[in-house]
């Protein structure tokens, strides 16, 4: 099993990057772009002419003893290595601009992409892969994009027009080359397809020490409770050894590299030395030249170098490319239609044959051939053990996943004619994992209307039965939540979502599980206030909780995506045999208790 | 302004460190200033003293730097003599004799080949001696994590913890593989330089070191500025960081609530904000290569003319050869010095980062006073290391007396006080008695101090004021290791590890044999389900179990309870997350595993809590009723209230 998990993972790794997706990336920086690389160039061409002068200062200055020649090519170089620094300074400005530029144009476009995403696009990432994707990724792009149009400029011109002042000053001399380059690329390319795989196992058991850290900070009780914690330190020793030994191999291999290339180096060196200086005995070529021709080899051999390594950090951007190319070709296919109808007149409910699977190419159905019909203003009970897919059927009115066969109907019309932002105004869902956001109450429960006013606030939270503690508050409608609302308690938070809800003041009102942490007394005042002051809402909601829903107008018992029976709580215990199950193992002398009511 | 608006999603550790992800630039040299003063020499000289099993090597090390760089070094002044020497004398004589000059290349080749082969075997060295140092950390910091009181785990971000084995750990790595060994190898470089720059004109070393003294002070003044425009980056990034995983993470909710908009308009404007802080940072960051190399440049440039100038107008014994061999030199001494304060930030950084390590392992370790052992008991009642299934604690008393105490699961908590925070009390002269096998449940709203009751038994946290006897021994004098033994804790978050189904129920009991781990899961009621998994008992579990229902994962941690066959059992709203049908799979499990012994029951629903022989509620911390589910129903308290929760309204 772990080692069909390794294949997947392999097969994962090798995708094909969608180029097409980062279109326009590049907007408003393009110019930005063109001037970093037309300075790169301007520097690199006085980078190489700089040691031809030294040879003829060398050469008619030094060796001919005149001082007249050796201001005036001095000054030459002087004003050479000024234009250098200009461009070098203002390709560094322009190259931070541009490519800071593409980053913000990414990642905006990867965050509006990311607020078109369905349900079904949302559930195929996880967050923490989304932020990943949006800040490291990004970044690694970023940096890529500038070593792209400085780097990856700079390198080959420096080996190509060094080579050919090389070739210039002498042509003979320059040949070493022939030999060197091929002999580098050789060495890099031995070390790389050695090292490689060596590097991709070490991030592979980074990963497994990792996990174990992850695992013993969530399941430090479990851990401790079983007084484990000298077993977990042997197995994290072992992954620890594993990362060391496994480093250490291509931190061996690596470190071959550098005196490889360096017996290179200094062999050309040496090499242009020996048959340069019989040149010069033989007066075939200058004092001047030989010193440049041994710059000029360091230019060629350190921008080869440089290539390589651009190359190689370029390559190791790709994935973060793949990466953020997934999210951003990644396309919902739940969007609005063209003429898309603006208001809903009604709270009717209506299924017709509607079936859903959450993977297009899985047989295996969620929702199978329900046909439902709710009429406006109705309170609905929806029970079910889990995985009968309560919350699926929910989800498909407010259009956030779309059937895949049948229709859905709110108001008479198909969910799919309507304009998203109006039916999911009108279709107020209060999710099963909710959160809050950081900022204060007020600020929170205006998600649900922006314009509220306070009473309109007050109104909701009271219906919500959350104005009573929101109230005890020292600041009241202004405290400050935390994060998911961490400051709060788990009955809380789901009281206070429950009102930026009711704030939409919808038509439909659908609560999957959402007072699971809200204590019976409570929940039963919360029932009441709906009963009363929201009457014509339709009312959905979904419990395990037979008291929940108990008084509804209607259950719907839901088994393995199918309906297994509607009725009321009357119909149901007499006829259905989950529901007397579940009723069973809640309130076991049920007929008690229903004398009692 | 923008900035306070978005503040908020900054998230600060519990150090008040701001906690920022990686950004743009990091680990180049635009990240801030050189300053010695920001160097923690305590920090510092802890972290070097991890290389003292390695003395041997650091000492070879340090021999093979100096000889690599003096030798690269020297082997840059031979040119002056192959001009000098060989060249010029040699162009003038008709019928050059070349065996001088060989000779010449053949010395210089052994030189640099001495220098290439020590300069191996500090690459080899070094990675391997920060490797070795790098797993001790790790090593040291976890064991040591291991052995940390739960309340350390409270109070500390799992995600700032994860980072300081990932991130900071690497940083260390960083320092220990390549900023030290440059540093010494770039400080030896720019003496050996300087040496030889000396040796060949004081003049021209003048004029070199007069541009360097320049170099120096515009790198300090780029650092300074640079310092605060990364700042400011690291601080947007981590404003993006915090926003999108807020409101990432709720996605769902904005779908729902169509604030979609709002969200990108949002978004767009923190993206702006570190468009600019990253432009800003990083155009400091890119004009210092070409600065660097461009006033080489113009050094190089400077020291041919006035050397020019010298050989020409002076006598001063400069000659073509020199002159040369002197921008060669030039040419690599700035290299180093730019290494240096680029380096030096990496060290000021990784030592910063091992502070962040080093904390962890500075934290106390659970306190462990306990003498009182448990062990086991054959036929006679006497102690033998043979599985006999019967317990005792062994009680070894002052006057040199040992006492067996027989394993009943007896829990008394004797007006127990106990707070979180100090001065917030969560228990108040809470006392309750449990009697073998009795079953006591533990009923009221969230935040009553239901698990903070168990939590107490097995000493996760240690009380204020009171009592616990276990078996009539104060659980103090009880070895914490021992204690925890004999309880047994099914919680509402499961907590599965990677590995088979089989090695998750063997957690509990580590020499347990195959048949041993199925008659847990029968037991368990967990059997039935693991054999229709793909691989049945082998079934590899990855991330927390994530193929499973929360009922499955739910059964196989009652499985992995029942194999450790502890006399008393604490079971947290094990059922809680379970929808009832499942619930009914899981409880019949459960009672099974409840037979027989002591147990603590917390739970939501009153259903599974009403067969036990006492029921507890707990309001604010203290105990307000108790007794058997029928008593408490006629008493018509609180119990009754929440059990009859819609009689309420009336």
């Amino acid at each position: 099993m772990s080692k069909t998990n390794k294949n997947k993972k392999e097969k994962k790794e090798k995708k094909i990057i969608n180029f097409k997706a980062f279109k326009g990336s590049i907007d408003g920086y393009k110019k930005d772009s063109i001037l970093t690389s037309s300075f790169v160039i301007i520097e690199v061409l006085m980078e190489v002419l700089i040691p031809l002068y030294m040879a003829q200062l060398i050469d008619f200055g030094f060796s001919a003893g005149s001082m007249s020649v050796i201001w005036k090519i001095g000054l030459y170089l002087v004003l050479m290595s000024l234009v250098a620094l200009v461009s070098g300074i203002l390709n560094g400005i322009f190259a931070a601009r541009a490519s800071s530029g593409v980053a913000k144009n990414i990642r905006k476009k990867m965050y509006n992409n990311i607020q078109e995403f369905s349900f079904e696009n949302l559930d195929s990432f996880s967050t923490s892969s989304l932020i990943t994707r949006l800040t490291t990724d990004i970044t690694s792009i970023q940096n890529s994009y500038q070593m792209l149009i400085r780097m990856a400029v700079r390198a080959p011109l420096t080996l190509i027009f060094s080579f050919l002042m090389a070739y210039r000053l002498n042509a003979e001399l320059s040949l070493v080359f022939i030999y060197v380059i091929p002999l580098m690329i050789l060495i890099i390319f031995i070390l790389v397809k050695f090292a490689m795989p060596l590097f991709r196992l070490m991030y592979k058991t980074f990963d497994k020490l990792n996990k174990v850290v992850q695992e013993n900070l969530r399941g430090i009780r479990v851990v401790k409770a079983y007084v484990r914690e000298d077993f977990e330190t042997d197995k994290f020793k072992s992954a620890s050894s594993e990362v060391q030994k496994v480093s250490w191999k291509a931190g061996k291999i690596m470190a071959f590299a550098s005196p490889l290339i360096e017996i290179l180096i200094y062999g050309c060196v040496l090499a242009i030395s020996w048959i340069g200086a019989k040149l010069v005995i033989s007066s075939n070529l200058t004092t001047g030249s030989l010193a440049t021709m041994i710059t000029y080899t360091m230019q060629i051999l350190i921008s080869f170098l440089m290539l390589t390594m651009t190359f190689v950090m370029i390559v190791m951007a790709r994935p973060s490319m793949e990466r953020v190319s997934e999210v951003l070709s990644c396309d919902s296919k739940i969007k609005n239609k063209n003429k898309a109808i603006k208001e809903i007149t009604s709270g009717d409910i209506e299924f017709k044959d509607v079936s859903f699977k959450y993977k297009e190419d899985s047989d295996n159905y969620s929702l199978k051939h329900v046909n439902l019909k709710i009429p406006s203003g109705a309170t609905v009970g929806i029970l079910g053990e889990t995985g009968s897919s309560k919350t699926t059927l929910v989800q498909l009115i407010p259009r956030l996943y779309e059937a895949t066969d049948g229709e859905v109907l709110v108001g008479g019309h198909n969910v799919k004619d309507y304009d998203l932002t109006v039916l999911r105004d009108s279709v107020s869902m209060v999710l099963q994992k909710n959160v809050l956001f950081s900022g204060t109450l007020n600020e929170n429960l205006r998600w649900g209307n922006s314009k509220a006013t306070q009473e309109e606030i007050i109104h909701c939270c009271a219906l919500a039965q959350a104005d009573d503690f929101i109230q005890e508050m020292e600041k009241g409608y202004e405290t400050f939540i935390q994060q998911d609302g961490m400051n709060v308690s788990g009955g809380q938070k789901q009281r206070i979502c429950i009102a930026r809800a009711l704030l939409k003041n919808p038509k439909i009102l659908i609560l999957d599980d959402s007072t699971s942490a809200v204590d019976t007394a409570t929940e039963a005042r919360l029932r009441e206030s709906f009963k009363n002051d929201i009457a014509n809402v339709t009312k959905l909601i979904i419990s395990q909780r037979i008291s929940s829903v108990k008084d509804a107008d209607m259950i719907i018992v839901l088994s393995d995506g199918k309906i297994d029976g509607v009725g009321s709580h009357e119909e149901l215990i007499v006829s259905n045999k989950i529901y007397q199950e579940i009723n069973k193992s809640q309130i076991r002398n049920g007929e008690d208790d229903k004398g009692k009511r | 302004m923008a900035e306070d608006k978005y503040s908020k999603y900054i998230k600060t550790s519990s150090n008040g460190e701001m906690n920022i992800g990686k950004g743009p630039g990091r680990g180049r040299h635009n990240m801030g200033s050189v300053s010695l003063k920001n160097l923690d020499m305590k920090t510092f000289g802890r972290l070097l003293a991890y290389y003292k099993p390695y003395i041997a090597l650091v000492i070879l090390m340090v021999i093979c730097t100096i000889v690599s760089a003096a030798a690269i070094v020297y082997g840059a002044t031979y040119l002056q003599v192959l001009i000098d020497d060989f060249i010029v004398p040699l162009a003038k004589v008709k019928n050059p004799d070349f065996s001088g000059l060989l000779n010449l290349m053949l010395k210089m080749a052994a030189i640099f080949s001495l220098g290439i082969a020590t300069g191996f075997v500090v690459n080899l060295l070094a990675p391997y001696t920060s490797q070795k140092i790098m797993e001790t950390v790790r090593n040291d910091t976890f064991s040591h994590m291991q052995h940390l009181p739960i309340k350390f785990f409270d109070t500390h971000s799992h995600g700032d913890l994860m980072s300081r084995y990932t991130n900071d750990i690497n940083t260390l790595r960083q320092m220990l593989d390549q900023s030290l060994p440059q540093l010494v190898s770039s400080a030896i470089t720019i003496l050996s330089i300087l040496v030889a720059m000396l040796r060949l004109s004081w003049v021209l070393t003048l004029v070199v070191l007069s541009c360097v003294f320049v170099l120096v002070k515009i790198i300090k003044a780029i650092s300074v500025r640079s310092a605060k425009y990364y700042k400011q980056m690291q601080k947007d990034i981590g404003i993006l960081n915090g926003y999108s995983e807020e409101l990432i993470n709720g996605q769902k909710v904005v779908k729902v609530f169509c604030h979609e908009t709002v969200c990108k308009e949002e978004f767009d404007e923190i993206n702006e904000n570190l468009f600019n802080s990253s432009t800003k940072a990083n155009r400091l960051g890119n004009i210092m290569m070409p600065l660097m190399k461009n006033i080489g440049n113009l050094q190089y440039v400077l020291v041919a003319i006035v050397g020019g100038a010298l050989a020409i107008n002076t006598g001063m014994g400069i000659t073509i050869g020199i002159i040369v061999t002197f921008l060669q030199l030039t040419k690599n001494f700035n290299r180093p010095i730019s290494q240096i304060s680029q380096q030096l930030n990496f060290v000021i950084n990784a030592v910063s980062a091992s502070t962040r390590v080093f904390e962890i392992q500075d934290q106390k370790v659970e306190t462990d006073e306990g003498y009182v052992t448990l062990v086991k008991l054959d036929k006679n009642g006497k102690e033998t290391d043979v599985n006999t299934g019967s317990w005792a604690w062994k009680y070894p008393h002052q006057d040199g007396e040992v006492n067996l105490i027989p394993l009943q699961g007896k829990i008394e908590f004797n007006s127990v006080d106990f707070s979180y925070i100090e001065g917030k009390k969560v228990l108040q002269d809470v006392s309750l008695y449990a009697e073998t096998s009795q079953h006591l449940a533990f009923v009221g709203s969230t935040g009553a101090g239901k698990t903070t009751i168990t939590n107490l038994i097995n000493r996760f946290y240690d009380i204020e004021d009171g009592k616990i006897r276990y078996d009539g021994i104060n659980i103090n004098k009880i070895k914490k290791s021992d204690l925890r033994h004999s309880l047994g804790m099914v919680l509402q978050d499961t907590n599965l590890f990677e590995g088979t189904v089989m090695e998750n129920i063997r957690y509990g009991k580590l020499n347990a044999n195959d048949q041993e781990v199925k008659d847990a899961a029968i037991l368990a009621n967990a059997n039935s389900f693991i054999e229709r998994l793909p691989d049945g008992f082998n079934t590899f579990l990855t991330e927390n179990g994530s193929c499973l229902s929360q009922g499955q994962k739910q059964l196989i941690s009652i499985a992995r309870a029942a194999i450790a066959n502890p006399p008393v059992m604490v079971l947290d709203e094990a059922t809680s997350s379970i929808d009832t049908r499942t619930e009914k799979i899981v409880q019949s499990g459960m009672n099974s595993l409840m037979k027989g012994r002591t147990v603590f029951i917390i739970a939501h629903r009153l259903s599974t809590v009403r067969d036990s022989d006492v029921i507890m509620v707990l309001e604010n911390g203290r105990i307000i009723e108790r007794g058997s589910h029928n008593h408490l129903l006629e008493l018509g308290g609180e119990y009754a209230k929440l059990y009859n929760g819609v009689d309420v309204l009336k």
